[in-house]
Formats: C-alpha cells, structure tokens, sequence
C-alpha cells in the first residue's frame, strides 16, 4: 500500500502522455464545441440583445455535451488493451488510479474547454462582466462533471455501443451542474454577486471527488468481471 | 442470533410461494381503499373555493407522486442489498421497480399536465415539482436502458444497481436545485396553494387514496418481481411442476438446479 503515491503518479503521467499523442481525439470536444455553438446564432438569428440573454445557457449546454462526447474515451482503450485488469489486480487501491485517471482525462478535455469558452463568449455578445464566472463556473463544472461521468464511462466499457448510452445515464446527474453553473454565468452577466453558485458548485465537486471514484471503482470490477 | 428469516427471504421459492396467500388480501385492500378514497374524493368531497372542481386531480396527482419517489429508494435499496449480501431476489425486486417507477412517473407528468390547465392555464409549466418528477423519470429511464444494454445478467443487475445508487446520491441534489432555480426563474404566483390548510374534509380521502396507492404499488411490485422470478428460475424443479399444474407446496421434493 506504500507505493499508491507513485501509481497514481505514474498513472497520471501515462494517461496525461497518451492523451498528448492523440492530438485529435483530444481536439475533437473541443471543435464540437466551437462548431455547435457557432450554428446558435444560425439558428435563432443574429439580435445582440438575444444572443446575450441566452448566451450563458448555450454555453453551460454546449459544454455539458462536448464532455459527454469524449467521456467514452475515458476507459475504453484501457478495456480493449488489458491495462484495466491489471490495474483491477494491483494491490494497490483502485481509488487512487481512477482518480489519476480522471484527472489527466479533465487535464487533456476539459481544462481546453474552460479556456476556450471567453472565446465563444465573445461570439455569443456575453457581457464582460461574466467572463469570469463562466471560465471558474467551467472549471469547477467539468471538473465535477468529469468525476460524475467516469462512473458512467465505468458502468458502459464492457458494452460495444456504449457511447450513446453513457449520455442516456449521465445527463441527468448533470442537471444540478448545469443549473448552478449557468445560473453563475447569468448573475455575473447581469452585473450580481455569483459567489453562492460558486460555492455550490464547489460542494458538488467536493461531493464527487470523494464518492464518484469509489462508485467507479465498483462499476469498473462489475464491468471488466462481466 | 437468528438470520434464518433474512437468507430465506433471498429465496425466489420462497417468496413466491409466500406471496401467493398475501395477493387476494393486498387486492382486497388496494381495491377497496382506492374505491372508497377516490368516489369520496371525487364525488363528495367539497370543491375547492378558488380551483372547483379541477382540484380534484390531487386524489391521484399527489398519491402517484409520494410513491414515485418512494419506488426510487425501493429500487436503490433492493440494488444495494443484491450487492452486498450477493442475494437473487432483491436483483429481481430492482429489475421489476424500474419499468413501474418509470409509469409512475410518467403518470404524475400527465396527472400534472391536467391540473395545469385549468389553473395556471398551460399544460406545461416549468414547475419546481413538474421538472424534479421529469428528471427523476430520466433517471428511470437510464436503470432500464442499462439493465437491458446487457447481454450478461449478472453484470446487468450489478450495473444498474451501482446507477441507482448513484442516482439516490443524486436525487436530494437535483430536488433541491431544481426547486431553487424554479424560485429564481418563475413568479411565485404560479405556486399552488397552500395544503396545509386543507379542510378535513378534503383531507381524509386524500388519506385513504396514499395509503391505497401505496398497497396498490406493492401488489404491482409483487406481480412484477414473481413474474420476473418465474422468467429466471424457469430452468428450475419447482417452476416446472408449476407449470405443469403439479402443486409445489405439498411436494416434499427438492428443487434440483
């Protein structure tokens, strides 16, 4: 149990440079979102009165679903090659590699995200009052979403078709993130204090970091078992 | 001290044979409460000052809704005891709660719909309530499409069990969240009227129907989990005598894998 420090580093380490070999895979959420926030205005028109009002909504959804778009990637390449079970019948604990995991998978997804987002904000017309509570609301948002999602990702890696089927089971545990975090956004454009929806968002992520691995864990042992 | 009691109840045999003598009476009072409650509340109870008579769809509306949610804890409950002492039936408890949860709450977005429009004038409104019980049928939804998204039953009922308990993490969260951003979005004078006040009168059958929806729910689960229990013992003994019209209870042979 002494060398768990070092697994989740090297862990850590592996993911994060997988991750930074496939380039594309990593690049796709985020052209996902740049393009599917771009056809908003195509469709509801050009108003900049409009497009600010609904700016911050169209920004926390579209995120939502660029992260559900990649959570697939998270444990399927680790099924298809045996370095799950490995992992799986390593002594050490298994809370410890998922987060590692997690973590290098928030890294490479949905930290490009957060710094992406002033951008399309800038396209969306969102005040500028808001562009700080969109990119803290963003990081604390993806970061809890990432942890909420790999349990998900755990429960659908055995099944070949699993991509669709994680955003059928995860979307509705994201709905408390959603309405926080784009609730932050609004408030901050509309010149109010955000700091209770952060705060929130901050208990969620709290809430997720110390049950979302453990639940993972388990879905992992019943996915690879089975 | 004495567990015998807990591990039979793990039995699938045992339970079914046990609940055949508890159908008729479960029957007799689901049917008996939900006749005597809804043609009191229905027929003779006093109509309401402000809604008439479309108040009405509470003796169904809010019953429906106790037992939703209640259905979501059964499920969760019956998932985690599968997990941890490794039995059958509470498997086939979760499996049967899903698809009724689901109709459930579909029932209570309809019944919702109805009392909508005669007194906020829309069908559908982005209510607190109305949006939790819309959530809380998605996660229905996400139980059984993965119960069914697996070949293997096993890794279905130990799947959909760690969902469901996720979910029962979840569910005060989207509750309470929902219900703040209702508060912030919505003018509070869409917001029913107060229920605490009810006149006794209305209140009784409002009674009797819960607890008759709620017999009534549990007869159903019944229903569900022996048809479910037949489905996967079907290769066992004592299902085929069963199905042959061979009486099971007085055979004194063991049931053979």
């Amino acid at each position: 149990m002494s060398k768990s420090p070092s697994l989740f580093l090297s862990t850590f380490k592996r993911d994060l440079t997988l991750a930074f070999r496939h380039k594309g895979e990593m690049m796709n959420p985020l052209i996902f979102f740049l393009i599917a926030v771009s056809l908003i205005p195509l469709g509801v028109g050009p108003e900049k009165a409009l497009l600010m009002q609904i700016a911050p909504g169209i920004l926390w959804v579209m995120a939502l679903l660029a992260t559900l778009l990649s959570l697939d990637n998270l444990f399927r390449s680790d099924f298809d090659d045996g370095t799950l079970e490995q992992l799986l019948i390593s002594p050490h604990p298994l809370y410890w590699s998922v987060m590692a995991k997690v973590l290098a998978y928030w890294l490479a997804t949905g930290l490009p995200l957060v710094l992406l987002s002033p951008l399309l904000g800038v396209m969306l017309s969102l005040p500028s009052t808001a562009f700080i509570a969109l990119c803290l609301s963003l990081l604390l948002g993806t970061a809890a979403m990432s942890l909420i999602g790999a349990v998900g990702a755990a429960l659908t890696v055995g099944l070949r078709k699993g991509g669709l089927l994680i955003s059928l089971i995860v979307m509705p545990l994201f709905v408390p993130i959603l309405i926080f975090g784009a609730s932050a956004v609004q408030a901050a454009a509309r010149g109010e204090v955000f700091d209770v929806q952060l705060a929130v968002l901050g208990a969620v992520l709290a809430l997720a970091l110390m049950l979302a691995p453990v639940a993972t864990a388990g879905a992992l042992r019943v996915s690879v078992n089975g | 001290m004495n567990w015998q009691w807990f591990h039979r109840l793990g039995s699938p045999r045992w339970f079914y044979e046990k609940t055949n003598t508890w159908i008729p009476w479960l029957m007799l009072l689901a049917w008996g409460g939900l006749l005597t409650g809804g043609i009191w509340g229905l027929a003779f109870a006093p109509m309401d000052a402000k809604q008439l008579d479309s108040y009405r769809v509470i003796y169904i509306h809010v019953p429906i809704a106790f037992v939703s949610m209640a259905c979501y804890y059964i499920m969760a409950i019956a998932g985690a005891i599968g997990l941890i002492w490794k039995m059958k039936l509470p498997f086939m408890v979760m499996k049967a709660a899903a698809p009724l949860g689901f109709a459930l709450t579909v029932m209570v977005l309809v019944t919702g719909a109805v009392w909508g429009k005669p007194t906020w004038g829309t069908w559908w409104v982005w209510d607190g309530r109305l949006t939790s019980y819309l959530v809380l049928s998605f996660l229905y939804l996400g139980v059984i499409v993965l119960q069914q998204a697996f070949q293997h039953r096993d890794t279905a009922d130990k799947a959909s069990a760690i969902l469901s308990l996720v979910g029962t993490v979840n569910i005060p969260i989207i509750y309470k969240s929902v219900d703040w951003w209702f508060t912030l979005h919505q003018p509070a004078s869409l917001k029913l009227t107060s229920k605490s006040t009810m006149d006794v009168s209305m209140l009784y059958p409002l009674l009797i129907m819960i607890f008759a929806t709620y017999i009534f729910f549990t007869l159903i689960l019944i229903l569900n989990t022996r048809s479910e229990i037949l489905r996967r013992e079907s290769r066992s003994q004592w299902v085929k005598d069963l199905a042959l019209g061979k009486s099971g209870n007085g055979n004194k042979e063991e049931s053979g894998k």
